[in-house]
């Protein structure tokens, strides 16, 4: 990915963005991605014969259910929409320095809160309460995220373990207050969960299609805006590539490092805001579950950039859309996704075998430095 | 040192009041703190030789599948304990294989063998599989007759016991053999490892391997000592808590058995509390504990300690 810092050329910024496209370095990796892809889905379908599967069925079954027909491709946007949030919360943190791997339990937070606002304020209009709903689930999922960057910064803790040990919080939290506070008390009701939220809360989907994956990219291009156009994001990117450098050139290193993490974390609670008013409709403890971690791979699939996350999150949005008709149809367990995303993984991280394959040298271009150790900023 | 002492005056005050709970306290504490500390040893023997491994969860998840997987095909509680070892040191393979010869960026790595973990699992595991039998407490003959210190130390399953060896074996190779120097060498300064002789890359290899096979014991322990069967997902965080009680041990077996007695103790009260039914708290915030421990581990105590200087970064050879 281009890695000029802000350009001294005042360009307009739709000929930058064809620049992008142009580039023939991207062109490069976008040959690594799909190549890396390709051989995940190798393997997944070697791990699908060795199961007694048929994969050719199974991945056929894949593709209609994701692509098949208006319907399932309305899904696989649908499935996508929260995707583009993770992966953008993480891709955020990647390119400030940090692994977020708690995208998940922001998410939590952003979906619950955006459940109880959707359903315990009344009387506004759609134009207020949806955005209200929206940014009180981004606000949660910001707040949360703010935890592991002032623990970092001022206690030297690192963000990896904190983040991970404070989904396992979310998600008890989250369950306490689906099955306490805010439990559906509707009669006949016995399981966890709130109660929907109102009508005027709810995304409504325009034509079929869900309004929220717009909204995902219209998210994302703001972040490309935030990272490439500003000097917050200059900032963000530099602290990201070497803080110490940083800190010589005078960047607040401790705000910039809370600051990242508060965003990634706005991402992912808006993810979870948009998935509970325009998807599930209320919040229900296992149903956002999962995510986090998507968003890690889709992160690193779409090399941390804004414009990557999309395609990947239309892979895997497509890959859950249509692992139930893979399991209806040709009788293979979900969990086959789970897989081939870990060894998609696996092969975007381990470029070497692909680069490899392809006979493609190294060309030392990859623009982010992940965390390496523990405590070290 | 505060905190033992504290645990020592109300160990001491509950013998006196009640011997029975104090006793079933600290065997909880025992059990709970077992799959930690081998996690935990995973941890840094890894990380003494410079590589992070935050792949633990998905280590342990896997073995105590296989090991659960073999326990109801073979039926042999030995085999079984001995596969999972096996599971376990295979994804070591693959985590230095991700590390040292791909130089894969290590964290990425270990959340490959956390998902692939947690996907494979997931897809191979169907309900009603049936194990055969459990490993049950052997008691040390008259030493688990000994009041207190007896049923807590000396009537143990087998695995609780290994790991107790283990902790003692552990801190004696990497602190008083060459293969301890060496690796310690390696994970502090890997070019003047180099210099004097040092396979680094072999280094490596062989004890993230063997420390997989530890994350492994403690899948075995899992399915096969603690509950007898398996579920997606059992291993609930304990690799990643793992990690918090090595960074609390100060990257030394010893300490790390020391953090996970105190991690395990802490989780022991809080059943117990809840089982005796003195305390009305949401059993959510019970299951918090233990996490939110971690983080005030991390942010408390972590400062004083310092992880092996060239930890995650990939070693070129020149």
């Amino acid at each position: 990915m281009s890695e000029s810092p802000v350009s001294p050329h005042k360009k307009s910024q739709l000929s930058e963005f064809f620049n992008i496209i142009r580039n023939e370095s991207l062109l490069r990796s976008l040959t690594l991605q799909v190549v890396a892809v390709l051989l995940a889905m190798l393997i997944g379908a070697v791990i699908l014969l060795l199961s007694g599967a048929n994969p050719i069925q199974a991945y056929g079954a894949l593709l209609k259910g994701s692509f098949g027909s208006m319907a399932v491709l309305a899904r696989t946007l649908e499935k996508a929409t929260p995707l583009v949030f993770a992966g953008l919360a993480v891709a955020f943190g990647f390119r400030g320095g940090l692994f977020n791997i708690g995208a998940q339990g922001q998410l939590l937070l952003g979906a619950m809160t955006s459940a109880v606002v959707g359903f315990s304020v009344t009387g506004l209009p759609a134009i207020i309460h949806i955005p209200l709903a929206l940014l009180a689930g981004a606000s949660a999922g910001a707040l949360y995220g703010a935890i592991p960057g002032a623990l970092k910064t001022f206690r030297g803790a690192h963000e990896v373990i904190v983040t991970i040990m404070l989904n396992y919080i979310a998600i008890n939290l989250t369950d306490y207050l689906a099955d306490g506070p805010f439990k559906d008390v509707t009669p006949g009701n016995i399981v966890a969960r709130t109660p929907e939220i109102l009508d005027t809360a709810r995304i409504p989907a325009v034509a079929g299609l869900p309004i929220g994956f717009l909204l995902a990219i219209l998210v994302a291009i703001f972040i490309w805006w935030l990272l490439w156009k500003t000097t917050f994001g200059f900032e963000i990117r530099t602290v990201g590539l070497n803080p110490h450098a940083a800190r010589y050139a005078g960047i607040k290193v401790a705000r910039t490092v809370i600051l990242t993490m508060v965003i990634s974390g706005l991402l992912a609670g808006l993810g979870g805001a948009v998935e509970t008013q325009g998807v599930v409709g209320r919040y229900q403890p296992g149903f956002n579950v999962g995510l986090g971690f998507d968003g890690i791979t889709i992160a690193l699939l779409g090399k941390t950039h804004p414009f990557g996350v999309i395609p990947a999150s239309l892979l895997v949005g497509a890959m859950k859309a249509g692992s139930n008709e893979m399991q209806f149809t040709a009788g293979v367990a979900t969990q086959i996704t789970d897989v081939i995303q870990a060894l998609i993984l696996f092969f975007v991280a381990a470029d070497v075998i692909v680069r490899g394959l392809l006979r493609m040298r190294s060309t030392g271009e990859e623009g982010v430095k992940l965390t390496t150790g523990w405590g070290k900023l | 040192m505060i905190v033992l002492g504290l645990v020592l005056v109300a160990i001491l005050y509950g013998s006196i009041v009640n011997l029975q709970i104090t006793t079933a306290l600290l065997a909880s504490a025992i059990r709970h703190s077992t799959p930690l500390v081998l996690g935990a040893m995973c941890g840094l023997i890894c990380e003494r030789s410079g590589i992070v491994n935050i792949g633990i969860e998905g280590q342990m998840l896997f073995s105590a599948f296989i090991g659960f997987l073999a326990n109801v095909y073979t039926g042999n509680l030995f085999i079984s304990v001995l596969i999972a070892l096996l599971a376990g040191a295979l994804l070591g393979l693959l985590m230095a294989f991700m590390s040292v010869t791909l130089r894969t960026n290590q964290i990425i790595g270990g959340t490959v063998i956390n998902i692939l973990a947690l996907g494979l699992t997931g897809y191979f595991y169907t309900a009603g599989l049936r194990t055969q039998g459990k490993l049950g407490p052997i008691p040390l003959g008259p030493l688990a007759d000994i009041p207190l210190i007896g049923p807590v130390l000396f009537n143990n399953p087998p695995i609780t016991y290994a790991t107790i060896l283990l902790v003692f074996i552990v801190n004696f190779v990497l602190f008083r053999t060459a293969w301890g120097l060496r690796t310690r060498a390696v994970g502090e300064h890997p070019r003047a490892a180099d210099t004097v002789g040092i396979d680094v890359y072999k280094m490596q290899y062989v004890n993230t391997i063997l420390a997989g096979a530890m994350a492994g014991l403690a899948g075995a322990f899992l399915t096969l000592e603690a509950v007898g069967s398996f579920e997606r997902g059992m291993t609930n965080g304990r690799g990643f808590v793992a990690l918090a009680v090595m960074i609390f041990g100060k990257w030394s077996p010893l300490g790390a058995w020391g953090a996970a007695l105190l991690f395990g103790f802490t989780t022991a009260v809080q059943t117990q509390l809840q089982f005796a039914g003195q305390v009305q708290i949401p059993h959510q915030f019970i299951g918090m504990l233990p996490y939110l421990m971690t983080i005030i581990v991390l942010a408390g105590f972590v400062g004083r300690s310092r992880p092996p200087a060239a930890e995650g970064e990939p070693y070129t050879k020149e």
